[in-house]
């Protein structure tokens, strides 16, 4: 397995000047090849290491992007094997369609971490660099959230350890009540046993939830900013992200494509689609637009939907309406308030109440071109009570997201839930004294106490895919 | 003074303690020319301590032991005065059976087992120098000047070794029960280069029978019917005595606390370390301040002495403190003492020192057990003895030693603890070191082990053949209760309801009954009408595979990540100053300990898990590196 060649986005998926797609493995020149070409006509194969040639991606015999090769031999690379770096254009499309052709090509796509696990295989780095490298990588990639991060350790691991001094003082009684019968060591109340177990489940529960919170900062929330053509998608995307990012015009269906953008609002991360006005339309360009929002709407998080209130309700508007997933939250605008007409309301109220099926958590009437800073502080506002609940406080309340983290909690959490389903149904206690064990052995493992088989294979999985 | 050649051994057990009994029965078992060595001829198999065997997770290694071809089991059946499984209703995984012995009359018949065992001679000597020969035999000296010549030898010295007793102010060199200690093989064992500490230990007095008053103390009786040991033990044993409960109080506490400075070792004249696990009454009164009182037992020593031991009242306090503490405690107002209570400290080493075979790393063909090696209690000594004997045996022999692991039982618990994380004080087995408790049951030892007792040799074919008949017996029980529906009927809805379960009213296979924690073998009977007629041990066997089913499922998934990691073997040369990424205080535990494989590694303390880490990465570029070459 360790020989085979694998490939992945380095530089991370986003906007940007350049992205690297690294080819890593025994194949990487071989694979290389297969999807570029150069100008001059020399081959990748031909190439010594640390150098490089300008020429074309090919997929499907087709150039799709001019990009910049690099050839590193091994041993002397970053994973100590052959590396190919293919340094493109930037932009999201044209980076995946590249990284698809590496795969085509015969490449597997690398585990997230597995090029530095590579690394620290090939003893190109020890332990505590590849550690620094990781650290270093989510730094980048969670901005405010991550620079918490050092606080918020101290905050877990100090919860963590309250949950396991509880848990092992319940197991050393339990123990001392098994291995001293005749110390005449009081039995554990069941009762008190039980709460402390629900208690300390409970806890993880809390615990698990800041991890979800963690994760919706880091990844963002996906989402999509859907209504007819010219009814201020696009000028609610400028506000949020603070600069023309899509043209504002009066002329309909200005964006054909759907936008990308990560924008921070507050504490949230947004990963913002401004998408082309969805109507009927026989314009090719634009039909693709529409159907990839569609797409798009099937993988959000959070939905906002704009009418313009200067015009009647059109069978447009509903029939976007009606393509919003049921489950997605809902902040519905209703644009153009200063040049509503009469009965206007009554009809896009008209048309929320048609389907009662949908989660709108807001409805406001507004000018976004006049009011755009009250509703850029609403939406966040909304967003912080929906996904965080009411009482939350990001300050205290989020833990920086990690998977392995998470993961074993989630299990120290579900062996204590058997513990207490075993104490109701009256197993007997040295069952219950083996599952608490486990669960202190989770935690054990939580925070680096313990050693399992997997814990190199998981140290690696935190990185991001690309390192 | 001249010494003169003797005789020659194969294999030479210093020590006829529980741990060189069973160390010399192995070996002349499995077929090795073998001495035993006593210092003194009527201390064989002595119990200087408690007047019991068994107890928790202690009666586990009992019945290990037993189940691989030991001898402690058996012997403890045929002197057992009171037999009691201890734990009932607390699971399964934590019952202990717990006997109290004849202990003049146990060390009777095991003297006469070691007597009568062909290829092995019982000599009373001491030995007093060890010295290995250049081809690698081992030269032992007694103190009447012979040289015995043995290829191996295993030393099983107990609290003999360096031997002082501490009463109060008074100290002298002794070994346990005033026979005299092992005085000079010490000082030989640390010429040799083995590294020696001091231990220490207690026991409590011993009153005379007729002078307590048990008129207002709580009697404990033994159980009905009784389990015995042995699997060769096939009718029960008989309770023939009954033990007593009495409690300290705050008078007993305040002559303690107003003695406390005479006490050796709050005076500072022991230096070795006691255990936490069975402390003196001074130690439990100083380190548990805010109890009220203490429980003792009093227990008979044997049935033709009036010598009763009081059982969680040890204390090095001088004789007359102990007088006047044991009067303030009910029932033995009176109490006449035979024999004082006592600590003794003693020479062990250090089991880090040893492989998981009991040998010695830097001293081939040299074993030990026992307290010698730094455990506490008959049983852990007998389980390590064992051991010992088998591998000094098989090593005579040219094969393969036997390594029993964490997961195969207690014994194997037990001598990983002591090798891998090794023993600041004496180490007492307890149910809670085993990680694996739900499997490793003192009612399934037989599966687990006897299969590995016949392959050796110590299990006769006799003996096998019965395991074999009692497994496919359990088997197929096991399918009837799979595939036996139970029809509803007023009968079941009866059981059901009188045991708050809830009813059914369809037809239901008696697994699911028996899964029910409400439910069980007894409660059914009426119902389960094909029901064979079994031994209780088939039904209970059925009976836990049924109802712990779920959590054993989960264990043996433990065992084998456990056992993956245990099969990455670390090569015996590694210098762990060489492996790049390793902390200091890692490099040293490492090189000290040199575990043979990462699960072990992953056990020492002050070995991290990026430590195992950084171990599994130098194994996969070794391996790989391997590779590359061929």
């Amino acid at each position: 397995m360790i020989n085979s060649t694998i490939a992945a986005i380095s530089s991370g998926l986003t906007e940007a000047g350049i992205s690297v797609i690294r080819i890593s493995g025994s194949d990487a020149i071989g694979i290389g090849e297969k999807v570029f070409r150069s100008v001059s006509g020399k081959k990748l194969s031909e190439m010594s290491g640390y150098t490089c040639a300008l020429g074309k991606v090919i997929s499907n015999k087709r150039a799709i992007d001019e990009c910049i090769a690099t050839v590193f031999r091994a041993p002397r690379s970053y994973t100590g094997e052959d590396i190919v770096e293919l340094s493109c254009h930037g932009g999201i499309a044209v980076t995946r369609d590249t990284l698809r052709a590496v795969l085509d090509a015969g490449a597997t796509l690398a585990q997230p971490g597995e090029f530095t696990k590579r690394a620290f295989l090939n003893g190109k780095m020890d332990l505590i660099e590849a550690e620094s490298v990781m650290n270093l990588i989510s730094a980048k990639s969670s901005g405010e959230a991550q620079a918490a991060l050092s606080v918020k350790e101290g905050y877990i691991s100090k919860q963590v350890n309250e949950i396991k001094a509880e848990l092992m003082n319940l197991a050393a009684h339990l123990n001392a009540w098994a291995d001293y019968p005749e110390e005449d060591i009081p039995a554990i109340e069941p009762e008190h046993l039980k709460n402390s177990l629900i208690n300390a489940s409970y806890q993880l529960r809390e615990l698990l939830r800041k991890y979800d919170a963690g994760k919706l900062m880091n990844n963002g929330i996906n989402t999509v900013i859907v209504g007819r053509p010219n009814v201020g998608k696009s000028t609610l995307m400028n506000l949020l992200s603070g600069h023309d990012r899509s043209i504002v015009t009066d002329v309909p269906g200005t964006t054909r494509d759907t936008v990308e953008e990560q924008i921070q609002l507050g504490d949230f991360r947004l990963n913002l689609i401004d998408t082309a006005g969805i109507h009927d339309t026989d314009d090719t360009v634009e039909k693709i637009g529409v159907e990839r929002a569609q797409k798009k709407l099937e993988t959000a998080q959070f939905v906002v939907f704009i009418v313009d209130l200067s015009v009647p309700l059109s069978a447009d508007d509903e029939h976007i309406y009606k393509m919003i997933p049921s489950d997605i939250p809902v902040y519905f605008i209703n644009n153009k308030s200063d040049r509503c007409t009469g009965s206007n309301m009554d009809d896009y109220d008209g048309l929320r109440e048609k389907y009662p099926d949908k989660n709108v958590i807001t409805a406001i009437c507004t000018s976004l071109k006049n009011e755009g800073d009250r509703v850029k502080n609403n939406i966040e506002y909304v967003l912080g009570r929906y996904f965080l609940g009411r009482d939350f406080s990001y300050a205290s309340d989020v833990i920086s997201y990690n998977e392995r983290q998470r993961s074993l909690t989630d299990k120290t959490k579900t062996v204590i839930d058997e513990a207490v389903k075993a104490l109701s149904i009256w197993e007997t206690l040295d069952a219950v004294t083996v599952l608490i064990e486990e669960a202190v052995g989770y935690i054990a493992e939580l925070t680096g106490e313990n050693v399992t088989d997997e814990v190199v294979d998981r140290v690696f999985h935190n990185f991001c895919v690309g390192k | 003074m001249s010494t003169y050649f003797a005789g020659e051994y194969d294999v030479a057990v210093i020590g006829a303690g529980h741990a060189g009994i069973e160390a010399a029965l192995a070996s002349a078992r499995l077929g090795c020319k073998t001495a035993v060595f006593t210092i003194n001829m009527d201390a064989v198999g002595n119990c200087p301590c408690n007047p019991s065997i068994g107890g928790t997770a202690k009666g586990h290694l009992v019945r290990e032991v037993d189940a691989l071809g030991g001898e402690m089991g058996r012997t403890a059946d045929a002197c057992t005065l009171q037999s009691r499984m201890l734990n009932r209703g607390k699971g399964p995984a934590v019952h202990s059976l717990r006997a109290q012995i004849d202990r003049r009359k146990y060390s009777a018949v095991m003297k006469h087992k070691l007597e009568l065992q062909e290829n092995l001679d019982l000599r009373q000597a001491e030995i007093t120098d060890i010295a290995q020969e250049e081809g690698g035999a081992w030269l032992l000296t007694t103190r009447m000047l012979g040289v015995f010549r043995a290829k191996a030898v295993v030393i099983a010295t107990g609290t003999y070794l360096g031997g002082r007793i501490y009463v109060g102010e008074v100290s002298y060199e002794s070994g346990p029960d005033g026979i005299f200690p092992a005085a000079f093989l010490g000082e030989s064992l640390r010429k040799l280069g083995v590294k020696t500490r001091r231990f220490k230990t207690g026991t409590p007095a011993r009153v005379k029978r007729s002078s307590i008053d048990y008129s207002e103390l709580e009697v404990q009786e033994g159980d009905e019917p009784t389990v015995p040991f042995s699997y060769d033990t096939l009718t029960p044993v008989e309770n023939k005595v009954v033990c007593h409960i009495s409690w300290t109080n705050e008078d007993t506490k305040k002559i303690i606390l107003d003695n406390i400075h005479r006490s050796p070792l709050y005076g500072g004249k022991i230096e070795g370390v006691g255990p936490r696990y069975c402390p003196s009454l001074e130690d439990k009164i100083v380190r548990f301040a805010d109890k009220q009182r203490h429980q003792l037992f009093i227990e008979p020593c044997g049935e033709d002495t009036e010598e009763m031991y009081l059982q969680g009242m040890s204390s090095s306090l001088p004789e007359e403190v102990q007088t006047a503490f044991y009067h303030t405690i009910k029932g033995l107002e009176h109490a006449m003492i035979m024999r004082p209570a006592y600590a003794i400290e003693y020479d062990c080493i250090d089991p880090t020192d040893m492989l998981a075979t009991l040998e010695f790393k830097k001293f081939p063909g040299l074993y030990g057990a026992g307290q010698f090696n730094g455990s506490s209690g008959y049983e852990e000594a007998a389980a390590q003895g064992l051991i010992a004997g088998i591998n000094a045996a098989r090593k005579v022999q040219g094969k393969e030693p036997l390594v029993l692991d964490r997961a195969s039982s207690y014994i194997g618990t037990l001598i990983d603890d002591l090798v891998t994380k090794g023993a600041n004080e004496p180490y007492r087995m307890m149910t809670s070191r085993s990680e694996y408790r739900l499997i490793l049951r003192q009612d399934n030892a037989d599966e687990r082990l006897t299969p590995i007792g016949y392959e050796i040799g110590l299990i006769s074919e006799e003996r096998y053949q019965r395991f074999l008949r009692k497994q496919e017996l359990i088997a197929q029980e096991k399918k009837r209760v799979a595939s036996t529906v139970i029809s509803p009927s007023e009968t079941l809805t009866k059981i059901l309801v009188s045991r708050e379960t809830s009813d059914v009213n369809t037809g239901i296979r008696l697994i699911e009954l028996l899964k029910r924690p409400e439910l069980n073998y007894e409660a059914l009977a009426p119902v389960d009408l094909t029901r064979p007629e079994l031994d209780a041990a088939i039904f209970e066997q059925v009976e836990i595979a049924v109802k712990y089913e779920g959590y054993i499922k989960k264990q043996i998934a433990a065992v084998e990540n456990m056992r993956k990691l245990e099969n990455k073997l670390l090569p015996a040369d590694i210098d762990y100053k060489d492996v790049v990424g390793l902390r200091l205080e890692a490099q040293e535990k490492l090189n000290a300990i040199r575990p043979l494989n990462i699960g072990q590694a992953g056990r020492i303390s002050g070995v991290s898990p990026s430590d195992v880490n950084v171990l599994m990465i130098y194994l996969m570029k070794q391996k790989r590196g391997g590779e590359k070459h061929e």
